[in-house]
């Protein structure tokens, strides 16, 4: 059995290698739910340098189980940053040129404050008495990091499935902050089924006996089983069904028979159950519930009388837009439904459909296309701004290949 | 550090398509284009660079969308034929429909959709009055193969062919003005349709310059 971080968090968190931003109770995070948020701290990494005219930063949002350690080696896992494909010297998001920032969202349990912190009026972790954050919390609290840092408007805001609703809904609530917005792999609200699989995903946790109300850790508990199972399920989501077949088929795991029981005959069956428990090592069940809340709660059309282009209305930003082929919890269906908004917006838009069978999860491997598209995005919007432009290096992962395994 | 500098400057911007040289020739500098069918954004990389434009693309093929963002280019995948209806009305000065009315499947309605969200709209299809073509089909009793249309009938993507005079006669009747038109003949050169019989006959691809009566 791997060490128990959730149980020994405090002194993990203090370690944490990056950034904090304390929120002092002076100017508290106001929230969509009406509550107020201080002190609060936002913990954050960057990578790359901020240039003299704070011109060349770029903010990526981390997706659901994300955190602020994008590229480099997970401080708690030891595994690779979930992003690191995507952001270093010659690649697309190229720290040579641009100063990278990456701020764990509020509701997060890798340092910023989430609902297994310590709430300051009980002393006792805040469990499920922590507010409700949105999309819209999310945004407004990683502004005042920018503001922290003193960079009115960053170079481009990108994210991934949750990471790319942050970026869209920056885009419609701050357009005077961004040049370019990338959003991949995701939608302009919550889809029926989406947030039917995260419903699965907390009530899995929730019927866990030792979730305990959600005060499982004054009670030295882990709803370890609760949150496995909640993992298990999103994780069939980022694949595909092509993906699966390629990865395990009907393959045995480790017996050349059927064993007429419940153990893991199949492999998929012992996949999903590592990835359940490994997991559980470096993920809050109370984060988990609070984090696929806010994406639930997303619907940018909601708040502008249902009418998806009025949130792009007169946005000056170039906007790029990415789907994969085989990814079907956030299909190109909706990516559609983004661009046709933005064109009706008149906005600057680019529109990439990347084939892969790779499921949701192809956001976050080495997809050469994918990278490529995104990198002449960045090329032309640094041109048109006056930037210096780059070329790309290709990737030689070796053994630090990302499609082994899911790592956010 | 050295930095590799943008590959896009160091290419030739030259249009080797002399229907694209004319369109590039008909668009003011500065303008709002969107170029319709822009493929891997040739032309559309030509007017960015050469004439300042704000341009915009739209491209059915993946493959296409995908170079031409790689590009740097800002290009959406669409259809000519259901995707035009999304922007509003004169969102560009300039829409360009470069040797694609005749694959779509109403030219009608997408010549509407231009006038409706372009100031002008420059259009350049393959002439099937064209002499060549004429004699093939009376000569030969076969539909005709060119190099402009070089795939034969049952795989060509050009389902609405039609003549300079038909085209001229659509416009009449959907009440959008002919600014300019051109032909472009053998050599590969413009010129100004003063006949339309004459053009009709000669030129083997037409580029008119539209807009809303």
């Amino acid at each position: 059995m791997a060490t128990d971080t959730s149980s020994k968090s405090p002194e993990i968190r203090r370690a944490l290698p990056g950034h904090r931003l304390l929120i002092g109770k002076e100017a508290p995070l106001q929230l969509d739910c009406g509550a107020t948020l201080a002190p609060a701290v936002l913990a954050y990494q960057t990578y790359g340098e901020l240039n003299a005219d704070k011109s060349n930063a770029i903010l990526v949002f981390h997706a659901l189980t994300g955190d602020q350690f994008a590229a480099e080696d997970h401080p708690v896992t030891g595994r690779p940053g979930w992003w690191e494909v995507m952001i270093g010297p010659g690649r697309p998001l190229d720290t040579r040129r641009y100063f990278i920032i990456c701020i764990n969202v509020p509701g997060g349990c890798m340092g910023s404050t989430g609902p297994k912190e310590i709430n300051p009026e009980t002393g006792k972790p805040w469990g499920l008495d922590f507010p409700v954050v949105t999309i819209g919390d999310m945004v407004r609290a990683q502004i005042r990091v920018l503001d922290h840092l003193g960079i009115d408007k960053i170079f481009c805001a990108i994210g991934g499935s949750m990471g790319g609703m942050q970026a869209l809904e920056m885009a419609s609530r701050h357009p005077e902050r961004l040049h370019s917005v990338i959003a991949v792999a995701t939608a302009g609200h919550h889809s029926a089924q989406n947030i039917a699989f995260h419903e699965i995903g907390r009530q899995a946790i929730m019927a866990d006996p030792d979730w305990r109300g959600g005060r499982y850790l004054e009670e030295n508990a882990v709803p370890r089983r609760g949150l496995a199972v909640a993992r298990m399920t999103a994780h069939v989501t980022y694949l595909s069904e092509p993906a699966l077949h390629r990865k395990f088929g009907r393959r045995l795991q480790d017996r050349r028979a059927l064993s007429y029981g419940f153990d893991a005959d199949f492999q998929v069956e012992s996949y999903l159950r590592y990835q359940g428990a490994s997991f559980v090592e470096r993920f809050d069940a109370n984060s988990y519930l609070y984090i696929t809340r806010a994406m639930d709660y997303f619907d940018l059309a909601a708040d502008h009388d249902g009418v998806l282009a009025k949130a792009f209305t007169h946005s000056p930003a170039r906007f790029c837009i990415v789907s994969f082929t085989s990814d079907w919890l956030f299909p190109t269906s909706e990516a559609k439904r983004l661009v046709h908004a933005l064109n009706a917006a008149a906005a600057d838009v680019s529109f990439v459909e990347i084939e892969s069978d790779k499921g949701h999860d192809a956001f976050l491997l080495n997809e050469p296309e994918f990278h490529a598209t995104l990198h002449g995005f960045l090329n032309g919007t640094a041109e048109r701004l006056g930037l210096p432009t780059g070329d790309l290096i290709p990737i030689d992962l070796g053994d630090r290949d990302p499609g082994k395994e899911r790592i956010s | 550090m050295t930095l590799g500098g943008d590959a896009r400057t160091r290419r030739s911007s030259n249009l080797a398509r002399s229907d694209l040289r004319l369109i590039a020739d008909l668009i003011e500098p500065g303008s709002r284009v969107l170029d319709i069918g822009c493929g891997e954004g040739i032309l559309l990389e030509y007017l960015v660079r050469e004439k300042a434009v704000v341009g915009r693309g739209m491209e059915l093929s993946q493959e296409g969308v995908n170079a031409s963002v790689a590009r740097g280019l800002s290009v959406v995948q669409g259809d000519a034929d259901t995707a035009l209806s999304y922007y509003p009305d004169q969102a560009f000065d300039v829409v360009v429909l470069s040797k694609t009315l005749q694959a779509t499947r109403d030219p009608r309605a997408v010549l509407r959709q231009l006038v409706r969200i372009g100031n002008n709209a420059i259009v350049s299809f393959p002439n099937f009055g064209y002499w060549r073509i004429r004699l093939e089909l009376l000569l030969r009793g076969r539909m005709p193969m060119t190099p402009s249309l070089p795939a034969p009938w049952y795989e060509t993507e050009n389902i609405h062919l039609c003549t300079l005079r038909d085209f001229v006669a659509l416009c009449e009747q959907e009440q959008i003005r002919v600014e300019r038109a051109f032909t472009v003949r053998d050599d590969g050169s413009p010129r100004p349709i003063s006949s339309l019989g004459l053009a009709n006959l000669f030129g083997h691809d037409g580029v008119f310059l539209l807009r809303r009566s």
